[in-house]
């Protein structure tokens, strides 16, 4: 599937953010693992990867056993080691923190088992003896390739609709290519497929190509892992600008194919990683200045500290309590028009001025995919989101939910520990347990 | 300003710091750089028929990251000519007056002994260290560790070199027995000036898993070799402290084992050492390490206010005693400071798992920091052992309202114990 990806694209300039470790690198940095019991780190993980041991093992030379100590708890150790926040996850949580020093690199050293695993070959799960169950999972991103796994190994057979060429979700389309390209991404697709015993089905749209009733009826149960809509447009003068794009869109033809570079200028319109990531990409692909403007203050943005750190020292500015009321140009866009907002977001009489801007990315958010299954019996819908517990039971029998669509948006590591205890429901469910 | 002025059964040195008799004091040049370096004497590798080695000749052990926290060797005594050594021997002492140079030297017959230590003496070493230890072979050949743990024949030998030297003689002992004591009485009845211990631990450091051959491998074998460095100083300081404290010894002691630091000198210095005498942290980081075991030495004397060596020396003899001896009614628990604590759970899982399980993570997920059953505590000290928090744990005595009483005391004189803790 990876030579699906066309070659010359945008994100192949950037180079890894945070580089990978050398065997000696990461000895010296597992052995400094205090090997905590009950550890802080493990909590903070939402899949719950024993850390402590799978650092331990680096330490001893035993990387296989690190490896499956990894991907026995996420089976997507490999991307979460590159594009997990760490910071505000297991290493925020290093009892390091507490003595004032560094945390231990759990991303880096994590990366160095898993990429050794990739890199050798190796595969620690077997699919289980065929349970005649099916089950039909919407969406190939990292809550249903969990899922999918997890399903196999019961020995239920599983069926992937993908509405893109490519398998991978966000982690394919949406991931930082300074944490990881696409290719990797799909790389990972296919080495959690080879489980055998999924069949994907690609470019296919549900309630398009295929409606919703029918897959109820053509499997046992459904997972529903179909992630985020589209951007979500800002209905202001000049969005039809040539140069205006909603960030998602544009990350996605950056990472999976080319997006025109000549800009010297960007505005990034929001304050969320969606928005950094788009901050930082710009600035990677060349664009001189990149102004992020945000409605709110600094410290009130939804993106990552430590995230916005790095945007700024890679030079990028930012425009707090700013709000864009037209995008202006003849034909394409040249400059940004905003005004600035008080602390109740009102916009402050003759505060307007003007940003030059040939790229304009709005990331202020991704409509929700839920509206079209309001209308099922028993689903229920929270803003958009998809109404599930923390085993990802909807109220409607045998349907399943994890991942963005069910959690409005967050990391991959929660997309993959959704997928997973939603397989776990699923089986349960399959096997004449509990209920959906 | 303390004074580190050394004297070890007669041998004089500006420190008590030596080099071993090892890779590291093998050639002239190498002692003079040493003595530069601040290393106040050393112990000329071991003279005899020259030999030839095998390579490859030195092995250690790697603990949780730490390279060499032992090791071992399977090399033998000088295999450069006698011609060229006391050539050496004689540049260095008229070099370095002050200095120590102490022949260490190994042969076999009398008439040997006699001819090299005569030669010894005519280039100049202030002593001379009979070699009765080295476990690996030399003493397949009759000599090193063979004499040593023979006591009849480690008098004879140490009464020969007695007999034949004019400068005092350290008789170099082995580890490799049972009880160190009856081998420092043989000397003493030889009629040695003082003796040198330990030298290395028979041992085998390691085993090739992929070849299946021991290390260091020699092409398809290995042999037992001399095992050192930082992980036998406890077996050193107790075979040293051994001899201190037998009052039939009372001869000078140089005290060899996994020196590494001042802290470790200081340790075998109060243990009744006079001199110390390096190789392993030398053959890993260098002669430098000397400064930080003068500059660390010192200020350790003048914090505890000793202005000479001979006020530490076996200042620490008197509390070794017998476990019968022991105060049964002494009672210490474990303490953590909140503040301090990181909230690892090393203790925790410690103390459940290789002690008495009375740490305790709390309940409610307010706090990591854990709490000590102080009822069911036995004071063993594996919690601050694994706190990786300095003073964070601390073990503190508990008034009981027993008056002090030994094994010895209970047994003789029916002395009360208070009751056992963690034995149910």
């Amino acid at each position: 599937m990876t030579d699906k990806l066309g070659d010359n694209r945008s994100e192949e300039i950037f180079e890894d953010f945070k580089g990978e470790y050398t065997r000696e690198q990461a000895v010296v940095e597992a052995n400094r693992c205090l090997y905590c019991a009950d550890a802080p780190c493990v909590q903070a993980c939402p899949t719950h990867i024993e850390i402590p041991q799978f650092i331990r093992k680096i330490a001893t030379g035993n990387v296989k056993g690190s490896a499956r100590t990894i991907f026995e708890s996420n089976i997507l150790g490999m991307s979460c080691a590159r594009v997990c926040p760490v910071e505000v996850l297991c290493a925020g949580d290093c009892v390091y923190n507490h003595m004032g020093m560094p945390p231990i690199q759990i991303g880096k050293l994590q990366r160095f088992s898993t990429d050794h695993a990739f890199d050798a070959g190796w595969r620690f799960f077997e699919a289980g003896p065929d349970s005649g169950k099916s089950v039909g999972l919407i969406g190939a991103g990292p809550a249903s390739l969990a899922c999918a796994h997890e399903l196999r190994r019961e020995g239920h057979s599983v069926t992937i609709y993908e509405k893109r060429a490519e398998v991978g979700g966000l982690n394919t389309t949406g991931v930082a290519p300074y944490k990881m390209k696409a290719d990797r991404s799909v790389e990972e697709a296919e080495w959690v497929l080879g489980i055998g015993g999924v069949e994907v089905k690609t470019g296919v749209t549900i309630g398009q190509d295929v409606t919703f009733e029918a897959l109820e009826n053509s499997h046992d149960a459904l997972f529903l892992g179909a992630g985020l809509g589209a951007d979500t447009a800002m209905r202001i003068p000049g969005e039809q600008l040539e140069g205006v794009h909603g960030a998602v869109a544009w990350i996605e033809k950056m990472k999976l194919a080319k997006v025109p570079a000549s800009a010297r200028t960007c505005v990034v319109v929001g304050g969320g990683n969606t928005a950094i990531d788009a901050v930082r990409e710009a600035g990677g692909l060349g664009i001189r200045r990149v102004v992020m403007v945000y409605r709110g203050a600094q410290e009130k943005m939804s993106g990552y500290r430590h995230e916005w750190r790095a945007a700024q020292v890679e030079g990028a500015e930012a425009q707090w309590h700013a709000l864009p009321v037209a995008f202006e140009g003849d034909g394409k866009v040249e400059r940004v028009r905003c005004v600035k907002l008080d602390d109740a977001k009102k916009p402050i009489p003759g505060s307007e001025f003007v940003i030059d801007a040939e790229l304009v990315l709005i990331a202020i958010g991704q409509s929700k995919l839920g509206e079209m299954l309001a209308t099922l019996q028993g689903v229920e819908l929270d803003r958009g989101r998809i109404v599930a517990d923390e085993h990802g039971r909807t109220g409607r029998k045998g349907l399943f939910a994890g991942g963005d669509c069910k959690n409005g948006g967050k990391e991959v590591v929660n997309a993959a520990a959704e997928g997973k205890a939603a397989a776990r429901a699923i089986h349960d469910y399959l096997m004449g347990g509990t209920n959906a | 300003m303390p004074d580190l002025f050394t004297n070890c059964g007669g041998i004089t040195s500006p420190n008590p710091f030596w080099l071993a008799s090892a890779p590291p004091a093998n050639s002239g040049a190498q002692i003079q750089r040493a003595f530069d370096a601040g290393w106040g004497g050393a112990v000329w590798k071991t003279l005899g028929q020259p030999i030839q080695n095998v390579s490859s000749r030195f092995g250690a052990t790697n603990v949780r990251g730490v390279q060499g926290a032992g090791f071992n060797n399977i090399e033998l005594i000088t295999d450069r000519s006698l011609e060229i050594n006391f050539a050496e021997i004689y540049d260095t002492k008229k070099k370095y007056p002050k200095h120590a140079v102490v022949v260490s030297l190994m042969v076999e017959t009398k008439q040997e002994w006699k001819d090299l230590i005569k030669r010894s003496i005519d280039a100049g070493a202030d002593g001379l260290e009979l070699n009765f230890g080295c476990p690996h072979g030399m003493c397949e050949r009759g000599m090193g560790s063979a004499v040593g743990q023979e006591p009849r024949v480690n008098q004879e030998i140490t009464s020969w070199a007695v007999e034949f030297s004019s400068v005092p003689v350290l008789v170099k002992l082995t580890p490799n027995v049972s009880d160190i004591v009856p081998h420092g009485l043989a000397a003493k009845r030889g009629g040695a000036h003082g003796v040198s211990l330990i030298n290395t631990i028979k041992s085998i450091i390691g085993v090739d898993i992929d070849r299946y051959v021991l290390e260091p491998r020699v092409a398809q074998l290995s042999t037992n070799g001399g095992y050192c460095g930082s992980a036998v100083k406890p077996i050193a300081l107790h075979m040293v402290a051994a001899l201190a404290r037998e009052p039939k010894f009372g001869l000078p002691i140089s005290g060899i084992g996994g020196i590494s630091n001042w802290r470790d000198a200081v340790e075998f210095l109060l243990l009744g050492s006079s001199s110390l005498q390096v190789c392993t942290e030398v053959m890993l980081r260098g002669y430098r390490v000397v400064e930080d075991m003068i500059d660390g030495l010192e200020e350790y004397m003048r914090t505890h206010g000793f202005e000479r060596l001979d006020q530490m020396i076996g200042k620490a003899i008197p509390s070794f005693s017998e476990w019968g001896n022991l105060d049964l009614n002494y009672e210490t628990v474990a303490k953590i400071d909140a503040d301090k604590c990181i909230g690892c759970h090393l203790c925790v899982v410690a103390c459940h798992d290789g002690a008495h399980q009375c740490i305790h993570p709390v309940k409610d997920g307010k706090t990591r920091v854990p709490v000590i059953d102080e009822s069911e505590c036995v004071g063993c000290n594996l919690c601050k052992i694994v706190c990786p928090v300095d003073d964070c744990i601390t073990m503190v005595q508990v008034d009981n309202g027993f008056a002090p009483s030994t094994w010895n005391e209970h047994v003789t004189q029916g002395k009360p114990l208070r009751p056992k803790k963690g034995a149910h």
